[in-house]
């Protein structure tokens, strides 16, 4: 996955902790599975000015218990197709945190920075080197590193491609 | 070193004699599920992998039971797409409106999950089958997919929380006020990526009815899984029923845990969750005066014939409140049938409720009762986040059935005794 080396470069869009998956991608747009009509609804009952104004790359930033609630993986599939690059939080709820490596979105636990971040502020984000800058406030973090497992995953390009590539090896 | 519960069914399915947390393992599944909301995307993955067949055609179970019956016209093409699938590559267990009911109610009841069993589900509430001993967690589509076209499963071994119970429930204290009680003490991501286990002598006053409530909400406490050992109730509830052999699994004495939480059952009062997290609990005797628009009993928390049998206690010869609807969702047609042969239907209607046929339905603010702006609902299901049932300014509070049942008589949250 060509994301894995890049440098992701965005806005920061704050939100609290447990922002569950029903407000991600509130359960009556689930009978479509469309990115783009799913993108067009993403976090609309917390705000919603988000879906229209998302920059490309920008982050969401968030507090303990983020995704927590569904296993739909349209909440991955709408913050991906939102245009945001990462979501950084204090912890993540599993399935959550299983879904966006699935589906290639990259997510980081960084507590100390998610306390310091504010609406607005820019960052970038160095995966390769597990590093967070705060452009606005000129600081920098490192975060939790991601597990060797999940990087094959990722590196594999998801977890489908994963599988089929055990499945030619077998 | 001594295994959970947990450790030992995952160490059986990934072929190893030691287990231990933070390993990741691969293992084989028993059973995968999907339902019409998760499935599509599982179906649409699994086609991008040119699987030519599932890998057992007996373990896979489709359930279209969220949006059906088909509430609007995309609702229909997703189970249709569904149902294709089933049908193009043989699924065993497929089940149709008529025949279907809520999955983590209809696959136990019917027999497809064991004891002993490793079972996922793109759903978060299937770990609801810890409670027949069994080892069940909820993933996301792409694992559906994957799982179906491999029969494998990568996990990581969580921690145990160790939950001791002891004593016995009230009367109106239900295995919903234990979950309740729980998850307030703990929060909503107090069992994050953990196992909760159950234990202690308290877990014989506790019904199938009950245990299934319980170990199904371990999610909202934010655990990978609820598990219960195995005794004479799961034993009863097993046999005759079980469609495949199953194996009894015991923990052992020397298990490590990551914590022990007491809970004595008697000093427990039915609880109330509170808007927007089941987290803010209070025991019915702090709830105040909370008028309410809607009752909902049903759900793969509460849709259960002796949760009916609960509510119908209490609504039986009363009338549901002028400014309330009141809506019964019996969790699958044996229990739609079972609510008719024993005149809780009857009990129901003739108080003013109205009696669907199985459906997730309003609890995740699907169809069939959603919620407009200021509107309140009591519910017997298991998330109250913004939004769940409908407006974004709506509220649900959650309670057992018992509770809803009164609370649609007074016409605000409270108990049978306010009843008289």
């Amino acid at each position: 996955m060509s994301s894995d080396s890049e440098a992701l470069r965005g806005k920061a869009w704050k939100y609290g902790d447990d922002v569950d998956t029903d407000v991600i991608i509130p359960a009556r747009y689930l009978n479509s599975s469309d990115p783009a009509e799913l993108a067009r609804h993403c976090m609309e009952d917390i705000d919603a000015t988000f879906a229209s104004k998302v920059g490309p790359g920008d982050f969401i930033v968030a507090g303990k218990n983020f995704g927590c609630g569904s296993s739909r993986e349209h909440a991955p599939i709408a913050i991906k197709a939102s245009g945001a690059s990462a979501v950084i939080a204090r912890s993540f709820a599993r399935i959550f945190y299983r879904n966006a490596f699935n589906m290639g979105l990259p997510i980081f636990e960084a507590p100390d920075a998610v306390d310091e971040i504010e609406a607005g502020d820019r960052l970038s984000v160095d995966m390769e080197q597990g590093s967070l800058r705060n452009e606005t406030k000129e600081k920098e973090y490192r975060f939790t590193p991601i597990p060797p497992f999940m990087r094959e995953l990722v590196s594999a390009g998801g977890l489908l491609n994963y599988i089929a590539k055990k499945k030619k090896e077998a | 070193m001594g295994m959970t519960l947990t450790e030992k069914i995952l160490a059986r399915h990934a072929g190893r004699k030691g287990i231990a947390p933070g390993e990741l393992i691969l293992a084989k599944i028993d059973l995968a599920l999907g339902n019409d909301v998760t499935s599509p995307i599982a179906i649409q993955a699994f086609r991008s992998l040119g699987g030519a067949a599932v890998f057992d055609r007996e373990r896979i179970a489709l359930v279209p039971d969220h949006f059906a019956p088909n509430k609007d016209i995309k609702s229909a093409e997703q189970v249709k797409m569904m149902r294709e699938f089933a049908k193009e590559f043989g699924i065993a267990n497929y089940f149709e409106v008529g025949r279907m009911g809520i999955e983590h109610v209809l696959l136990p009841d019917e027999g497809l999950v064991v004891p002993g069993d490793l079972v996922i589900g793109a759903d978060s509430h299937t770990c609801t089958y810890g409670a027949l001993c069994a080892f069940s967690t909820g993933v996301g589509s792409t694992d559906l997919a994957a799982a179906m076209f491999s029969g494998e499963v990568w996990l990581k071994v969580p921690e145990t929380l160790r939950i001791v119970l002891s004593g016995r429930p009230a009367k109106w204290v239900e295995g919903k006020d234990v979950i309740l009680h729980i998850i307030g003490e703990i929060g909503v991501d107090g069992a994050l990526y953990k196992a909760m286990e159950y234990a202690g002598d308290g877990i014989a006053h506790l019904s199938m009815a009950w245990r299934f409530t319980m170990a199904n909400m371990a999610i909202e406490a934010g655990a990978k899984n609820g598990i219960f050992p195995f005794d004479a109730a799961t034993k009863a509830y097993s046999d005759g029923r079980a469609k495949r052999k199953y194996e009894v699994v015991t923990a052992d004495p020397d298990a490590r845990y990551a914590e022990e939480i007491p809970v004595d059952l008697s000093t427990l009062e039915p609880m109330v969750a509170f808007p927007h997290l089941p987290e803010n609990t209070r025991p019915l005797s702090k709830v105040g005066n909370v008028r309410i628009d809607q009752v909902v009993v049903g759900s793969c928390t509460n849709g259960r014939i002796e949760d009916l049998r609960s509510a119908a206690a209490v609504i039986r010869g009363r009338k549901v409140h002028d400014g309330v609807r009141m809506l019964i969702f019996p969790a699958t047609q044996e229990i739609y049938l079972q609510a008719m042969r024993e005149g809780l239907m009857e009990a129901f209607v003739t108080a003013g409720a109205a009696f669907s046929t199985p459906t997730c339905g309003p609890c995740l603010g699907g169809h069939m009762g959603i919620l407009a702006a200021g509107e309140r609902a009591i519910s017997t299901t298991n998330r109250n986040f913004v939004g769940r049932m409908g407006h974004p300014e709506s509220e649900v509070y959650l309670s057992n059935p018992a509770v809803a049942a009164a609370s649609a008589v007074l016409g605000r949250i409270g108990g049978p005794d306010e009843l008289g």
